[in-house]
């Protein structure tokens, strides 16, 4: 942190604070856990719920607002589902993949777009959940658990015979492909949101008005691939892992 | 020269030299891409859409540079 104590002096504005590394913890127990980003999530998970209520109550057969809105969302997601599984699977992955995506779509907006810095916290700053290395862990983690489900559940054990299917020779490095695929996915999704907002942050540490404004559409834009991409790769495991792994049968 | 500059270094180097693979892949692709429009307009949306997911996945290996290079400041196990 003393590194950038330098730019933090130029700074006479405190709406441009650079606050890499500081968290507000809360102790649970033994454990220290970083309440920025639980408030966030919590708010997210929130705004998505009031979404999903208030779209599914009062149901038209000829969907207006709110309805209509979810659907097409809906859609959306079902589509993704459906190009990465294939027809015959997607189904059941439906939820998991859109939660996955509106999650993190979500989160990644509500940290672009709400103007977070004017609450004061006693240490660290609100911003977007997938901020936090640990959010992206999670969820990449999370992902991991699927395709191990979907794979043992539609296999049972021989499900690990597709470490050694086309040459045993590959064992290493399939065993190795477990670990980097949670890596890869959890590190993209936090370097590229921890990268906006650094730019954005930056740029408005140096010119405080109107220059900033395209690197935050450009912001917006990456965070929406990225929770696209995620969602995408999620289910790209999901259906190596039910189809076996080498062969490539998709439609 | 301590930890501290040989770590500043470090991180400039982890991202200069992480950008220029992608870089060039990434001017590879959109060139391709671009050719592939230009010869059948028709398949504009599809050739889009490919596009920017393996634009973003080769982005992101930058972005594995700036993750070690943020690592190297701001988190840095040796300082």
């Amino acid at each position: 942190m003393e590194i950038l104590d330098g730019l933090t002096v130029i700074n006479s504005f405190t709406l441009a604070e650079l606050e890499v590394g500081e968290h507000f913890l809360w102790k649970i127990g033994n454990f220290s856990v970083h309440g920025q980003v639980l408030i966030t999530s919590w708010l997210v998970i929130g705004l998505l719920v009031l979404a999903s209520v208030a779209a599914s109550q009062n149901i038209q057969r000829i969907p207006s607002g709110i309805q209509n809105f979810m659907e097409y969302a809906l859609e959306f997601i079902r589509d993704l589902a459906k190009s990465q599984l294939g027809e015959k699977e997607y189904r059941p992955w439906v939820p998991f993949i859109g939660t996955l995506f509106l999650f993190i779509f979500v989160s990644n907006w509500g940290g672009a777009l709400v103007p977070w810095k004017l609450i004061e916290l006693p240490s660290g700053e609100l911003a977007a959940p997938t901020n936090d290395i640990n959010t992206t862990v999670a969820l990449a983690l999370l992902t991991s658990l699927a395709y191990f489900y979907a794979g043992l559940s539609k296999k049972g054990l021989g499900y690990f015979k597709g470490y050694v299917e086309p040459i045993p020779i590959l064992l290493p490095i399939k065993v190795l492909e477990d670990f980097t695929k949670p890596l890869s996915l959890s590190f993209r999704l936090f370097g590229n949101i921890v990268a906006d907002e650094l730019v954005v942050g930056v740029f408005v540490l140096l010119v405080p008005l109107f220059v900033p404004l395209p690197l935050m559409a450009l912001g917006l834009f990456t965070s929406a691939i990225q929770a696209l991409i995620f969602a995408t790769l999620a289910g790209a495991y999901i259906h190596e892992a039910l189809e076996g792994h080498g062969e490539e049968e998709h439609g | 020269m301590d930890i501290n500059s040989a770590s500043v270094i470090a991180a400039a180097l982890a991202i200069g030299l992480a950008a220029i693979g992608p870089g060039i892949g990434q001017g590879n692709a959109s060139g391709q891409a671009v050719a592939g429009i230009a010869r059948q307009p028709e398949a504009e949306g599809k050739i889009r859409g490919t596009l920017l997911l393996t634009l973003a996945f080769m982005e992101s290996l930058t972005i594995y540079g700036l993750v070690v290079a943020l690592v190297l400041l701001f988190a840095n196990p040796f300082a």
